[in-house]
């Protein structure tokens, strides 16, 4: 069949190209992991204060990492004086959480690792959860910067390096003349369309898996929810970018002029990402914002790594990415149209 | 509609078949005209060679006739059938003016690629290469990487490319552009033994005169414009010309 041979020879190709999978493969994982230094400085020092607290739920507290030390007194004041960065006490049977919060990073890590060792205990012991009121002595929860930064830049990276890879590789079709030749084969465009996102797609799919598990595992980066609804969630998203880059390189006609796309239509996205509050922007930038499509795929990673959601509650996420990734496929049969028009 | 018929009967024999039929085909790129109405007619059999300078149009005109291109004015007819049509493009095998070939991947990968694109069995296809490779004097490199290969060398890929599906037209852009002298005999009685024993239909575009004589109708071609065509002795018969060269520019004198 002519798609699967198609596919083989993209398969050949990328193997033999050792530095573009390097940097499809790796590139993401040094970059993540000098963020995670760069904003993780401290992060593991962690130190809060007990009282009154199960026992078990300590244990889980410190399996995490975080220091324990336990005070008598349990206000404020007390955090404050001993240069704790949290303290958690049983009021009645309602669990509160004082954070000193001068670091957003701290706090929150903080605040993330307790919900999971109260979800955790309570996965072990049964009941209702016991509910976490929480408190900060600086600032507010809202400063959540750099936290919600991770499954962002996991997405960003997955689209990003995608985007490049399969737009310059479907433009070397092009410019080698090798495209305009296969026109004078009896394939059929929406053939070459699908070779090329199987060809592609299955490198973007061995990409995503590495670079989820090198964020999960090595880098320890929160994930609240389920894994694989984060690799689904990037798998969609680079579908997109694979469908969006392989359209773009028809309007390039030089690797330099499909690096020229990076800051019109990569770099804007970030922005829209969830990096900075959207909310807080004005009607009609929040409107562009939903025409990118990390947007989609930033919200639906930041429920499921940060806050647990489910595929029920990210499914209005991953349908806009559906609809993003066929709209660009379409558009691709037809920019093949300028080669020929059958 | 208009019935084409591309097959001429005298008292119920078939004398002549005419396989590709330009019917006045023009064609421009933003105001710059490329073609401006040309006609011809390739029977089964010819090797039909388009002469001109570059930059006349021959690589347009090519390009219509295989339907990766489309004209403006008029129509390509191949078989009697309207181009573009990919049905009619198992029967056509192309080699474009630059080398498409697949520079990360072996000879053999590539002939393998292309040929896998047309419906053949696995059987047919090692023979067919082996056969097209053989041709273009190539069976020893095959395994090399096409990066590691001489300019004259990739021209003998592309030209074993546009062999291997076993097409009844051979559509070749300056097939022997790079190509050292004996080889390009050697190919070129490959063409004349693929004319006369396979009754394959060849199209040829060159700039070299010399290839030009060997050509059974020759089109000159000048600024988009066909201006003359014929066998070459009928050329410098009615020119009264030794060469093809001097019947090209008088005609081309005459044209402006």
């Amino acid at each position: 069949m002519r798609v699967q041979a198609l596919i083989k020879r993209i398969i050949k190709q990328m193997l033999r190209d050792k530095r573009t999978l390097a940097l499809l493969f790796f590139a993401p994982l040094i970059v993540l992991t000098l963020m995670y230094f760069f904003f993780n400085g401290n992060g593991n020092e962690a130190e809060i204060g007990i009282a009154d607290i199960d026992e078990r739920l300590v244990a889980l507290l410190e399996e995490r990492d975080i220091h324990i030390e336990y005070v008598e007194a349990a206000d404020s004041q007390t955090v404050i004086e001993a240069e704790l960065d949290g303290l958690l006490t049983d009021e009645n049977g309602a669990l509160k959480l004082i954070l000193l919060n001068d670091d957003p990073s701290v706090a929150r890590s903080i605040l993330v690792q307790v919900n999971q060792a109260l979800l955790m205990q309570n996965a072990a012991v049964g009941g209702d959860a016991p509910t976490l009121e929480t408190d900060y002595i600086y600032g507010s929860g809202d400063t959540e910067f750099f936290d919600v930064l991770s499954p962002v830049l996991i997405g960003f990276f997955v689209f990003f390096f995608v985007f490049l890879i399969s737009g310059i590789g479907l433009l070397k079709e092009r410019t080698s003349g090798t495209l305009e030749r296969l026109m004078a084969t009896p394939i059929r465009r929406w053939e070459l369309v699908a070779a090329y996102l199987a060809g592609f797609g299955l490198f973007a799919v061995i990409q995503t898996v590495i670079v989820v598990s090198f964020s999960v595992v090595i880098l320890d980066v929160v994930l609240v929810g389920s894994i694989w609804h984060v690799i689904l969630t990037n798998l969609l998203l680079a579908l997109v970018a694979l469908s969006l880059g392989t359209l773009l390189s028809s309007f390039a006609s030089s690797e330099f002029q499909m690096v020229q796309f990076i800051p019109i239509v990569v770099i804007p996205q970030i922005f829209f990402a969830g990096i900075f509050p959207v909310e807080g922007m004005a009607e009609w930038l929040q409107g562009i914002g939903r025409i990118m499509p990390i947007y989609y795929a930033a919200d639906a990673l930041k429920g499921v790594m940060y806050k647990g959601l489910g595929l029920a509650d990210i499914s209005r996420d991953l349908l806009a990415l559906c609809i993003f990734a066929l709209v660009f496929i379409v558009l691709n049969v037809f920019a093949l149209k300028k080669h020929r028009k059958l | 509609m208009e019935v084409h018929k591309p097959f001429i009967f005298r008292n119920g024999v078939l004398l002549v078949s005419i396989e590709i039929d330009v019917k006045g085909v023009s064609k421009s790129y933003g105001k710059t005209k490329v073609l401006r109405d040309i006609h011809l007619q390739i029977q089964r059999g010819q090797i039909y060679g388009l002469i001109g300078p570059s930059g006349s149009g021959k690589t347009t005109l090519v390009k219509l006739i295989v339907g990766i291109d489309t004209a403006e004015k008029g129509s390509v007819e191949v078989f009697g059938i309207k181009m573009s049509n990919l049905d009619l493009l198992k029967d056509i095998g192309y080699m474009a003016q630059s080398d498409a070939l697949y520079l990360e991947l072996t000879g053999y990968e590539n002939l393998a690629f292309f040929a896998s694109l047309y419906p053949m069995k696995k059987t047919e296809m090692k023979k067919r290469i082996a056969y097209a490779a053989e041709l273009v004097k190539l069976t020893g490199e095959l395994k090399k990487k096409v990066s590691a290969y001489s300019g004259g060398m990739k021209r003998r890929l592309s030209l074993a490319i546009a062999l291997v599906h076993d097409p009844k037209i051979l559509i070749l852009d300056e097939p022997t552009v790079g190509i050292d002298p004996e080889l390009r005999l050697s190919i070129w009685n490959e063409l004349m033994h693929l004319k006369n024993e396979h009754q394959k239909t060849i199209l040829i575009t060159t700039h070299v005169m010399d290839e030009a004589e060997k050509c059974d109708i020759v089109a000159m071609v000048r600024n988009g414009a066909l201006i003359k065509n014929g066998s070459p002795d009928d050329l410098k018969a009615a020119y009264g010309a030794n060469q093809l060269e001097e019947v090209f520019l008088q005609a081309g004198r005459e044209q402006s």
